[in-house]
């Protein structure tokens, strides 16, 4: 019997993501990752007596913009509060967050599943500046720090607990990746750190109504790992509950080397935060003006594009997948199909072929060939003038070779353009049925597949220069003659 | 040697050549000398002050004439100048060195004052009596065996026996105006948030400010409205323009004509008999002068100490959490087998008692299951308070009372019972807690022969008014 056949599992997901802003969120200190450790650090990061605050726009901004694509609602009065606790990496004994106003209220990410879609329902994203690094296994006697990272803008997306399964996890998070990408609020590097998740994990008899005892999951530093964590405290969890043990609330930590959780700290061990309002910040305002205004500079979003490219544009599921794979791909596509409507034959060139020699640039794709250009293939595959064949193998890569050509000038060069002639294509087809009897015979004993060797045959004869749908039309035109 | 020599004294004669720089400065310089015993400075930056006392004689010279030429100035030990020991008196900073200067340091600077030193105090500006220094208490140049106040008692002293001209201290819940009703001298709280809190070591931040302390409200006016104004490094300044307050000290359009004074604080058992008595002649004296006088009810005030404590030491017990030996600041040098070890023995054995008394309390205030009964509940007072103040000012151009209900106390006096010294406070952590400016100007002589003045508040953002009603009383 399977786990999920016993057990409902119930996941909420905490990522936490670094803003791409020029400068920390209380300091003018730069906010860059792989610096020398301990370069970005001014008395302000380092908690210098007497150092105060001044808030960094850029960072409420961002954190805006992100809250307008997970369609959440903005809070207008904002004011921080101190997350109070000692660590040596927590420079001046308290983070900074949003304990009780968080920034963006409610909202949702929709992820796509082989079942169909998912709305994932946010409780809140809110803005709290990173502590330093603590780095425990570069030297025996020591821990080192590094406050580079120390005050650094982070949004926390924090989700409801309604993910139900490893995958959704898995789907969310590539999602939210996508998103901060997409937006620009974020590298969304999970290696770097620049997003990082935690799991809250509980398990339930199936139809209950109650959560069960949660377990949080810390570290886990990718895609894959959050997935796999899921996967293995959903069975340690399961096995537990299966012989009537029970499940203790703690903070465990991932080991991605052999796959498993261990405990970190029991909740009696949990810290009281004393959180009170942060007197150093005075509390800012997002009024709808500005809202708005945040709204208009956003680039359209994946969700939107989704329902456009699938209704608007009848294309499917899968293809918009493949368009929305990134923000460089989906911007790329729509310019094209600006310059003309045929939707699908876009979809297969840019998505096939052009894919295939782009570059990814932090995490967009981009694309060799000048939108003009590629609007310009797109049609004549559209209308019949070249095959796809002839343009992956000969057009794209003379036009690699040399971009600024205008497409009907290396069609030219190339002499691509095919011959729709019905009298010069016929010719070729007569020849090739004269020369292929056997085939001919085969083809009208019932053995429709020899119809391909005959294409092939009339596109030799031809050099290439029949139009092949033409060549198809009269093959079959001429064997219907001689069946009769 | 009495050497007292106001802002416009020394421009006068610095103009006249009858003065220098450096001769202003090696008079405070003897005079520090001669009252080690008071214990007002931790350190005299003897040799540095006198450095730039000639390059600013040279400047004098060269026809380059600075708002605080040549001022001489002192700062309390909570506030950052660069290259200098911050120490807030307390054994956990003993040896640290600012890296950078407060706002308000890097204005006298440009204005061309001259710091002389840094000044005791109570460690982190816990006190009202300066005798919770890890350096040893100050002494009242008046009376040896009577605390100077506190918690800028070392500010006070010196500016009381003419160590320096200027001090700078903090006034977190009357740290400025008590110590300078004790001293007799003038003492001067301005809006919260009127001057940057950029490099003043944080007690409690959003009741701290930076105060003043002279001989006479016009050389307040002068530093005041030089070092005041909105400040890039600090949200919390204040963005509105500064007047150029000391112009304004004589215009009687400012001075304040109706006056009100509290039923509740002339009624309460720890105001002194003789000052009661001098306020009432005062009250009396101003009505004959066609002033409007009259008390008005305030039921919270018995609700001002608790409030003002309970939510000052949950900041501090937050803003000190930063001392724990990590980055910087005193480290235990017993063997510590763990982290929470090491924590528990820097700052035990780094912090004074008062200190810690007022971190512990903290902490518990803003505790789980405690929270709400006690920082919610004060935050609500506060909030309370804030209303009731501003329906004040409707009526009123000025709200008047003594300073402290007592004059200076003999050391010890109140050591004892941290609620009777708290207590101390019930007249001066009002402005604190609502964030307006408040006044202390010398007036009278108590029978015990120490001074005692009159302590005036005006709405927020309003010190022309206040400075001017001060000066006012000044010359009353």
């Amino acid at each position: 019997m399977m786990i999920t056949d016993l057990y409902d599992v119930v996941i909420g997901l905490e990522v936490h993501v670094q803003l791409n802003t020029t400068t920390k969120l209380f300091s003018a200190d730069a906010n860059l990752f792989g610096a020398q450790p301990n370069t970005h650090t001014s008395p302000i990061t380092l908690g210098h007596p007497g150092s105060v605050l001044f808030l960094n726009k850029e960072a409420i901004t961002k954190a805006v913009q992100m809250g307008i694509a997970c369609n959440c609602t903005i809070t207008e009065y904002n004011y921080f509060a101190r997350k109070n606790y000692f660590y040596p990496d927590l420079p001046k004994g308290y983070q900074i967050s949003q304990h009780t106003v968080p920034i963006c209220v409610g909202g949702q990410v929709y992820i796509h599943l082989p079942e169909g879609g998912k709305h994932i329902q946010l409780n809140r994203i809110h803005l709290e500046e990173d502590a330093g690094k603590s780095i425990h296994d570069a030297n025996d006697a020591y821990t080192l720090l590094d406050y580079n990272r120390a005050g650094v803008p982070l949004i926390e997306i924090v989700t409801e607990p309604c993910l139900q399964s490893a995958e959704e996890a898995y789907q969310y998070l590539t999602e939210i990746r996508k998103l901060v990408r997409w937006v620009g609020v974020s590298d969304g590097n999970m290696e770097e750190g620049s997003l990082r998740c935690d799991a809250n994990i509980s398990l339930k008899p199936k139809g209950a109504t109650t959560l069960g005892t949660k377990v949080e999951v810390k570290n886990l530093n990718s895609i894959r790992n959050v997935k796999k964590a899921i996967e293995v405290e959903v069975e340690r969890m399961a096995a537990l509950l299966q012989e009537g043990e029970p499940i203790v609330q703690q903070t465990r930590s991932f080991n991605a080397d052999n796959d498993t959780t261990f405990a970190l700290r029991d909740k009696e061990e949990a810290n009281d935060y004393r959180y009170f309002p942060e007197p150093d910040a005075a509390p800012f305002l997002v009024t709808d003006e500005v809202v708005k205004t945040i709204q208009q500079s956003l680039p359209p979003l994946p969700y939107t594009l989704y329902q456009e490219f699938t209704k608007a544009y009848a294309l499917s599921h899968y293809d918009a997948l493949q368009l929305l794979a990134d923000k460089g791909i989906a911007t790329y596509f729509t310019q094209v199909v600006a310059e003309q409507p045929f939707y699908k034959t876009a979809v297969n060139f840019i998505c096939g072929p052009l894919k295939a020699v782009s570059q990814l640039h932090q995490g967009d794709t981009v694309f060799p060939l000048p939108v003009a250009t590629t609007a310009a293939i797109v049609q004549l595959i559209h209308n019949k003038e070249l095959s796809f064949s002839v343009v992956t193998e000969k057009l794209l890569p003379y036009l690699l070779q040399h971009p600024s050509d205008a497409v009907t000038v290396a069609v030219e060069k190339l002499g691509l353009i095919e011959n729709t002639d019905d009298a010069d294509v016929l010719a070729w087809v007569n020849q090739a049925l004269t020369n292929h009897p056997d085939k001919v015979a085969a083809y009208l004993a019932g053995k429709k597949a020899v119809l391909g060797a005959l294409l092939g045959e009339v596109k030799r004869l031809s050099a290439g220069k029949a139009n092949p749908q033409k060549i198809q039309i009269l093959l079959e035109q001429q064997l219907q003659l001689l069946k009769k | 040697m009495e050497y007292k020599v106001s802002i416009a004294l020394l421009h006068t004669q610095l103009a006249s050549g009858t003065l220098t720089c450096v001769q202003h400065v090696q008079q405070y310089l003897t005079n520090i000398q001669a009252n080690t015993h008071l214990n007002a400075f931790l350190e005299v930056f003897e040799a540095e002050a006198l450095e730039r006392a000639a390059y600013l004689d040279e400047l004098w010279q060269q026809g380059t004439h600075l708002p605080l030429h040549g001022v001489v100035v002192g700062l309390k030990d909570v506030i950052s100048y660069q290259g200098h020991k911050l120490s807030a008196a307390s054994k956990i900073l003993e040896n640290f060195t600012a890296v950078y200067s407060a706002t308000a340091v890097e204005r006298l600077l440009q204005a061309g004052a001259i710091i002389i030193g840094r000044q005791n105090c109570d460690e982190f500006a816990m006190g009202g009596s300066n005798e919770n220094s890890a350096f040893g208490k100050v002494l009242n140049a008046l009376d040896n065996n009577r605390v100077p106040g506190g918690s800028s008692g070392g500010s006070a002293v010196s500016v009381q026996a003419n160590l320096c001209q200027i001090s700078l201290g903090t006034d977190t819940g009357g740290s400025v105006r008590q110590p300078a009703d004790f001293c007799g001298i003038v003492g001067v709280k301005p809006t919260y948030g009127r001057i940057s809190r950029h490099g003043l070591l944080a007690y409690a931040s959003s009741f701290d400010q930076i105060g003043i302390f002279s001989h006479t409200v016009q050389d307040a006016a002068l530093v005041l409205e030089t070092i005041a104004g909105a400040d890039n490094f600090d949200s919390t300044a204040l963005p509105s323009a500064v007047p150029p307050y000391s112009q304004y000290l004589h215009d009687t359009q400012l001075q304040a004509k109706r006056f009100a004074y509290f039923k509740q604080s002339f009624e309460h058992p720890s105001l002194d008999t003789h000052i009661k008595q001098q306020f009432e002649q005062l009250f009396n004296d101003l009505r004959r002068q066609g002033y409007t006088v009259e008390a008005v009810d305030f039921p919270l005030l018995p609700y001002v100490v608790p409030t003002y404590y309970v939510l000052t030491t949950a900041e501090a017990s937050s803003n000190l959490s930063r001392y724990d030996g990590v980055k910087f600041g005193y480290v235990h040098t017993q063997a510590i087998q763990s982290l929470d070890e090491f924590y528990k023995q820097n700052r035990s054995n780094g912090f004074g008692k008062e200190v810690k008394r007022r971190i512990m309390l903290g902490n518990f205030v803003l505790s789980a299951g405690y929270f709400d009964a006690y920082y919610t509940k004060a935050q609500q007072v506060r909030q309370l308070l804030h209303t009731q103040t501003q329906a004040i000012f409707e009526q009123f151009d000025a709200i008047i009372s003594p300073t402290v209900p007592t004059p200076a106390f003999p050391f010890g006096e109140k050591s004892a019972s941290p609620i009777d010294m708290f207590l101390a406070d019930i007249f001066t952590v009002h402005a604190n807690l609502v964030g307006i400016p408040g006044i202390s100007v010398p007036k009278y002589t108590h029978i015990s022969g120490m001074p005692f003045g009159i302590q005036v508040f005006t709405n927020k953002e309003k010190e022309a008014e206040l400075l001017a009603t001060a000066a006012f009383f000044e010359q009353l």
